[in-house]
């Protein structure tokens, strides 16, 4: 396959990928907070199409679950009443994007609640969760990896055009980012932060961590890429024509980094998302009501839930799909501009 | 010599760096581990306010630093508000946890990786390398976080393999060879889990970088002259593809010291990855520096080891300092 075909076919699978996840309210058949007290853990329920009397049903259809006599979190189908699936069926209000309001829903049921991947310790439908908790983990990563990108992009220009002293500055302080295990970096950063927050207050806390936690590598790329590129010909005309630094750093030097901050876009965006699934999995990151990928993760540190409800680790494997749509993305990208030796990666390159 | 030495102090430099990094983002820090008690109505203002001046927190930024490095100087790192003990001890016997695991991780993963790499680089687009690559693949894109808790479900199901702790009750009491088998199940599981999370990436470079040595004119004449392939692949080809390699060893320390922060506390492994967690959640201010330049000096140490083996794996590099 060629290379822009290549790049082209990762880059719709993300995109497919991010819809899902952006259009939650429609692809989820409940909303995220709506509990079933009456039914915790609940087991992922499984679709027929063939009845216990071995009669095909040309719509398919599932059993509802009841708790089995005797027991509290133990269910058993109930064969006797098969509860039809419908597809574009109206239900809980949502509203699209944040802003389109509607009560459309890709699929669901009406009767009786359809838990595919199984509901939690509140009976909350885990599909819906995980759908919207994507948005706020996918939204940290990316917004992360804006912040992250634009430091860098402004450190490394900086660093890379002015040259002296503060590109030693610049550099040194670059290294000792680098140097840094980023977990133990992430965590020292999120230690001197306030702990008691909002959900909201703490997704923005998140973000702003994350995004501070990386700009070294973008930096340090974009600093090589601005040190070639102000030598060339068309950078020095337009200074020799009196253009201002600032005009010169925006206008010529910035465009020419760009390939470099694309693909750093895509190797930091799921590495920041992993951030986020990981401060918020030891919960120093988005708190409950809030659904996030790491926070529905948080149930699986009780032993209990470990031991019975296997169905609770479902959410960490949303997240796959999407690191690899990222990596190959990354690849790609790599392709086309030519790889980066592996020496990039060193964060301590022996000279 | 002079080569080491320059090393030495860079690498005192990053870790001074870091200490005072540190210090600069805790002094930002809203909040103290003594806020709880200024609520609670039995313990007067006097108290508390003694208790900082204890600890000092009563005193501008400079001078409270001054006062930490002496503490590191004396090898106590500070004291703890949560253990009211000094931090250096405290840290030690989780430390030592910690290098038993990454010690031991890395050295499988790379005697893992190493012949994956080779063989994988001896059939290059043949049918057994593709497998391999993909294999890689799929293992590079589920992170560690899923990793380590799909192992920690995988054992609680079946029950192969001892969750959490560094010992089985009882540890004492058993013969040395039950010791060394009990203390090894234990880590089967952090283990794998942190080789899994970093031989991907290790098998790749391996690969590639072998893989690029191979084209060489010198080993297509070593490969004519009829020297065994075994002799050629791992004497020959891997001594030349070390160089990227061994830098690579040096990063891949820092990596590992991440994975197993969260391995460890996932997997219940009391190392520094739980105790600092902990500290977090308690604003244990000195813990938590001190958690974080321990980590570095792992790091940093790791890393002239590195040196240590280009020194030694590079003659452009002896002669390089030698000729200074």
């Amino acid at each position: 396959m060629t290379r822009p075909r290549k790049l082209a076919r990762w880059f719709v699978a993300l995109v497919v990928l991010h819809c899902v996840v952006a259009g939650a309210g429609f692809f989820a058949p409940y909303d995220p907070d709506e509990q079933d007290r009456e039914r915790p853990y609940l087991p992922p329920m499984r679709i027929h199409v063939m009845d216990a009397q071995h009669r095909l049903h040309l719509r398919p259809f599932f059993y509802p679950l009841r708790l089995r006599e005797g027991s509290f979190d133990q269910y058993e189908q109930d064969t006797t009443s098969a509860v039809p699936l419908h597809f574009f069926i109206r239900g809980a209000a949502y509203r699209l994007l944040g802003f389109v309001p509607s009560r459309l829903h890709v699929f669901g049921a009406s009767g009786a609640r359809i838990c595919l991947l199984g509901s939690d310790a509140y009976g909350r439908d885990q599909l819906s969760r995980i759908l919207y908790g994507g948005q706020v983990s996918l939204l940290a990563g990316l917004l992360g990896a804006g912040i992250t990108l634009f430091l860098g992009a402004l450190i490394g220009m900086a660093a890379g055009y002015y040259g002296g002293w503060r590109d030693e500055l610049l550099m040194r302080a670059a290294e000792l980012f680098l140097a840094l295990p980023w977990l133990y970096l992430l965590f020292a950063l999120r230690a001197f932060l306030p702990l008691a927050v909002s959900p909201l207050e703490a997704f923005l806390l998140i973000v702003v961590v994350i995004g501070m936690v990386g700009w070294a590598r973008p930096a340090r790329l974009v600093r090589g890429v601005v040190l070639s590129v102000k030598e060339r010909d068309f950078v020095r005309a337009a200074r020799g024509f009196g253009a201002s630094d600032l005009y010169l750093l925006r206008r010529h030097i910035l465009p020419e980094t760009a390939s470099v901050l694309l693909t750093q876009a895509a190797i930091l965006v799921p590495q920041f998302v992993l951030a986020e699934m990981t401060l918020s999995f030891l919960g120093l990151g988005v708190p409950e009501p809030m659904s996030s990928w790491g926070n529905l993760l948080a149930s699986l540190q009780q032993y209990s839930v470990l031991v019975s409800y296997w169905w609770m680790y479902l959410p960490a494997l949303a997240i796959v799909p999407f690191f690899l749509g990222y990596l190959g993305l990354a690849s790609a990208l790599q392709e086309r501009t030519g790889a980066y030796k592996i020496d990039e990666n060193s964060s301590w390159s022996p000279t | 010599m002079r080569y080491f030495l320059r090393r030495t102090l860079h690498a005192l430099f990053l870790l001074f760096g870091v200490s005072l990094l540190t210090f600069l983002f805790s002094a930002l820090t809203p909040g103290s581990y003594f806020d709880e008690m200024r609520l609670n109505p039995q313990i007067s203002r006097e108290t508390v306010a003694a208790l900082r001046a204890q600890f000092q927190l009563d005193r501008p930024l400079p001078i409270r630093y001054a006062h930490w490095l002496n503490a590191v100087a004396h090898g106590k790192l500070g004291f703890s508000f949560a253990y009211n003990s000094p931090v250096g001890p405290l840290l030690w016997v989780r430390a030592r946890n910690t290098l038993l695991l990454t010690v031991t991780a890395t050295l499988s993963a790379w005697l893992l990786a190493l012949p994956l790499g080779v063989w994988s680089a001896s059939r290059f687009g043949r049918a057994p390398d593709r497998i391999l690559s993909w294999a890689t693949a799929t293992l590079l894109v589920v992170p560690d976080l899923v990793l380590a808790l799909g192992l920690l479900i995988l054992a609680v199901r079946t029950g192969w393999f001892p969750t959490g702790g560094l010992v089985s009750f009882g540890f004492e009491t058993m013969s040395p060879l039950y010791k060394i088998r009990d203390l090894a199940s234990h880590m089967a599981l952090p283990v794998t889990a942190l080789v899994l999370a970093t031989l991907p990436m290790l098998v790749r470079h391996v690969r590639a970088s072998v893989a690029e040595v191979l084209q060489a004119p010198f080993l297509r004449a070593a490969a004519g002259h009829g020297i065994p392939q075994g002799k050629l692949l791992y004497g020959y080809a891997l001594r030349a593809a070390a160089n990227p390699l061994i830098s690579l060893f040096g990063f891949s320390v820092g990596t590992l010291l991440s994975g197993s922060l969260l391995v460890e506390v996932i997997l219940s492994w009391p190392g520094l990855g739980p105790l600092l967690i902990e500290a977090i959640l308690a604003r244990d201010l000195y813990v938590v520096i001190g958690g974080v330049l321990l980590s570095m000096v792992f790091l940093v140490g790791g890393n002239l080891f590195a040196d240590v083996l280009l020194y030694w794996a590079d003659p452009r590099i002896r002669t390089a300092a030698s000729a200074k």
